[in-house]
């Protein structure tokens, strides 16, 4: 059976644009404030969300997802926290999937992890520091427990190793647009664009671009060849920088109103 | 061979090592392998890193018998490894030069590099100095403040030191840092990461610079002592001064092999460093090992009075050779270092490193289980020159 995720792609592709994915991490900017950040993003009309579990060591983050990392760790987000919130954006009626390094599934137990995704509405898990070599037993978990697993190509993904990184994901692939950490750039990488061509040489999944996206230049930019767009630092930024929470969600809609126009002026 | 150099899958020691890294790496760390592996079978290459040791080094490093400190250890028969007499102080230099050698083959001009203490730091500075290679350490800004006198090393020295402000602001958020600089900056930069953990091939290439030390030790026992030590000890951080004192001994089945950790204020408290003894099997830094975590998965931050054991992870082989039973891991604590550390200073007039003392409170100890007949090789690390003003204030000594 297709993943609410798989479903949002296939309606997508017959509307002809490409889908904005939100990322926020659990438990940020406050337990209370996440659901109401989340309810913010849907309203405004995001297509899917991506919630991050929250990890100590996230090597792969810049500045801005750190902070947020930080803070939703020091409030007690934990696996029952994310899970909640998957729960919570399935209530929503948005396909979700969860981002998190490796430690955190092998800890929670790995068919266990899968299962429950499934079992609170996920549509599948990005994870961005397992390589295909270590995923067999992922593979198999999340194959059987009806999730997609999505691993990360980047620019530096030779074209031999592409063809079996994309054959092990489900869903979509996830271009990294630049080689680097997240957070916004003033530009889209020229090497987005070519590393998409790459992919479609070699998948017929839908691709979704992150890494660095943060305005709706940028995003209709990229909806104009991908089918995805992918932006996390940038809504974080602006509740990191609000002077309340209040505030702070008005600015979130605002952002949100300009890349959800921004996706669909991209075709 | 011995049963830790060929893991039945490539970069794996048992189920541990691997590559747990973003995707982006991986062309960088498949460059690194090839170069690591040509390098080892090039005559050449080895022959160059031996002049270096030679000349520059200071290898091989000499044994000393410690006679009047092996009076307070039941007898035994203590021979000292002596790193602490290489030059910048510590084992951290046979690393260095031989990962300056491959980033050289590997035609790239710039080097990055993590430090706890400094003593990584000031190595790596060191061999970018000596290759002219541009360097820029990570180093946690608590520990930059701790460590004021090795920063001014590694300026001096040409590096630039960049102080991570993030987390717990120490060596494993340094670790984080240079491993974001390295995904952004690749193609032109080599990561000098200084201990066997991170993902392959880093915990096998650094062991295989490192393994001299048991190679030299070795046969320099056989023929200080006509035999084989009946136990090799050395401290545990990330493992590299006890994988390359170790590693020539792993064939040895009747020679013990004592890995000694950081325990802090002890294992029951909570606050240690002692990630063998009390932590649990996880991944860290890109490789499967055992980590200090929570239920989460967070890595729990440790503690110790030594900064260059002061780490929540350890390097693979050392958590295969725990498995095995192969080697044995016990935890020292902070307090037992320093009286171990004391101890030295006055019976043999050597100031071992404080990561080293570990090493010695552990020969304290083991020369009692052993008994007079036996002979014990520790690995003394580094010098303690660095930490000085540590123990001033550990035993309120007035400077």
């Amino acid at each position: 059976m297709a993943t609410s995720l798989e479903q949002m792609f296939a309606r997508l592709r017959m509307e002809d644009r490409a889908a904005l994915i939100a990322y926020l991490p659990a438990g940020f900017p406050s337990v209370n404030g996440s659901k109401k950040a989340l309810g913010v993003l849907a309203q405004a009309g995001v297509d899917a969300i991506e919630i991050g579990f929250p990890y100590s060591d996230p090597v792969m983050d810049g500045p801005i997802i750190q902070a947020a990392a930080d803070i939703s760790l020091k409030s007690g987000t934990g696996a029952k926290e994310v899970f909640e919130t998957l729960s919570y954006v399935n209530d929503l009626g948005l396909p979700c999937v969860v981002m998190t390094y490796w430690n955190p599934i092998e800890r929670y137990g790995i068919e266990r992890f899968a299962k429950d995704i499934s079992g609170f509405g996920g549509s599948g898990v990005i994870t961005p520091d397992l390589t295909i070599e270590e995923s067999g037993i992922w593979g198999g978990a999340a194959s059987i427990s009806g999730i997609n697993r999505i691993y990360v190509v980047a620019p530096s993904t030779s074209d031999k190793r592409m063809k079996s990184v994309v054959d092990q994901c489900s869903g979509f692939v996830y271009a990294a647009s630049l080689m680097g950490v997240t957070g916004g750039r003033a530009t889209v990488s020229t090497q987005a664009r070519e590393l998409v061509d790459r992919i479609r040489g070699a998948s017929s999944l839908p691709v979704a671009v992150g890494l660095g996206v943060s305005t709706r230049e940028q995003a209709r930019e990229i909806a104009g060849y991908a089918d995805g767009v992918i932006v996390g630092s940038a809504f974080i930024k602006v509740l990191l920088e609000a002077e309340d929470e209040a505030s702070g969600l008005i600015k979130l809609r605002e952002l949100a109103d300009q890349l959800v126009a921004g996706v669909r002026e991209g075709r | 061979m011995t049963i830790s150099d060929q893991p039945e899958i490539i970069g794996h020691f048992g189920p541990y090592g691997g590559r747990f890294v973003p995707e982006a790496l991986i062309g960088a760390l498949d460059e690194l392998e090839a170069a690591h592996i040509s390098a080892m079978a090039d005559a050449a290459f080895q022959s160059e890193l031996r002049d270096l040791h030679l000349t520059y080094t200071g290898r091989p490093s000499i044994i000393t018998e410690a006679k009047r400190f092996a009076e307070h250890a039941g007898g035994a028969r203590i021979l000292l490894k002596r790193e602490d007499l290489n030059h910048t102080g510590s084992h951290k230099i046979n690393n260095v030069l031989g990962q300056a050698l491959l980033t050289k083959r590997m035609g790239k001009k710039r080097i990055i590099a993590e430090t706890g203490a400094g003593q990584h730091g000031v190595a790596a500075a060191t061999a970018a100095a000596l290759f002219g290679l541009e360097c820029v350490v990570y180093m946690g800004s608590e520990d930059t403040r701790r460590q004021a006198l090795n920063v001014a090393r590694m300026k001096l020295l040409g590096a630039e030191v960049i102080p991570v402000t993030t987390g717990s602001r120490t060596l494993k958020d340094a670790v984080n840092e240079a491993m974001r600089d390295w995904v952004t900056n690749v193609d032109s930069t080599h990561y000098m990461l200084g201990t066997v953990a991170g993902p392959h091939p880093f915990p096998t290439m650094v062991r295989d610079f490192q393994k001299v030390i048991g190679e030299e030790a070795r046969s320099q026992v056989l023929e200080f002592a006509g035999r084989l030590p009946d136990a090799v000890l050395a401290c545990i951080g990330g493992g590299s001064n006890a994988i390359g004192i170790f590693h020539a001994f792993i064939p040895d089945k009747d020679v013990k092999l004592i890995g000694l950790e950081a325990g802090g204020d002890g294992v029951g408290t909570g606050r240690h460093a002692a990630t063998l003894t009390g932590g649990s099997v996880g991944v860290l830094h890109g490789t499967r090992s055992y980590v200090l975590q929570d239920e989460n998965g967070q890595t729990i931050e440790s503690h110790s009075i030594s900064a260059g054991l002061d780490y929540p992870g350890v390097g693979p082989e050392h958590a295969f050779l725990h498995d095995s039973g192969r080697a044995e891991y016990r935890a020292i604590t902070d307090d037992q270092a320093m009286q171990a550390f004391a101890l030295l200073c006055k019976t043999e007039g050597i100031i071992p490193a404080i990561e080293s003392a570990h090493a010695l409170a552990g020969a304290l100890d083991i020369g009692k289980e052993l008994g007079p007949d036996s002979i014990l090789l520790v690995n003394l690390s580094g010098r303690g020159d660095k930490d000085v003003q540590t123990a001033a204030d550990y035993f309120k000594i007035e400077l």
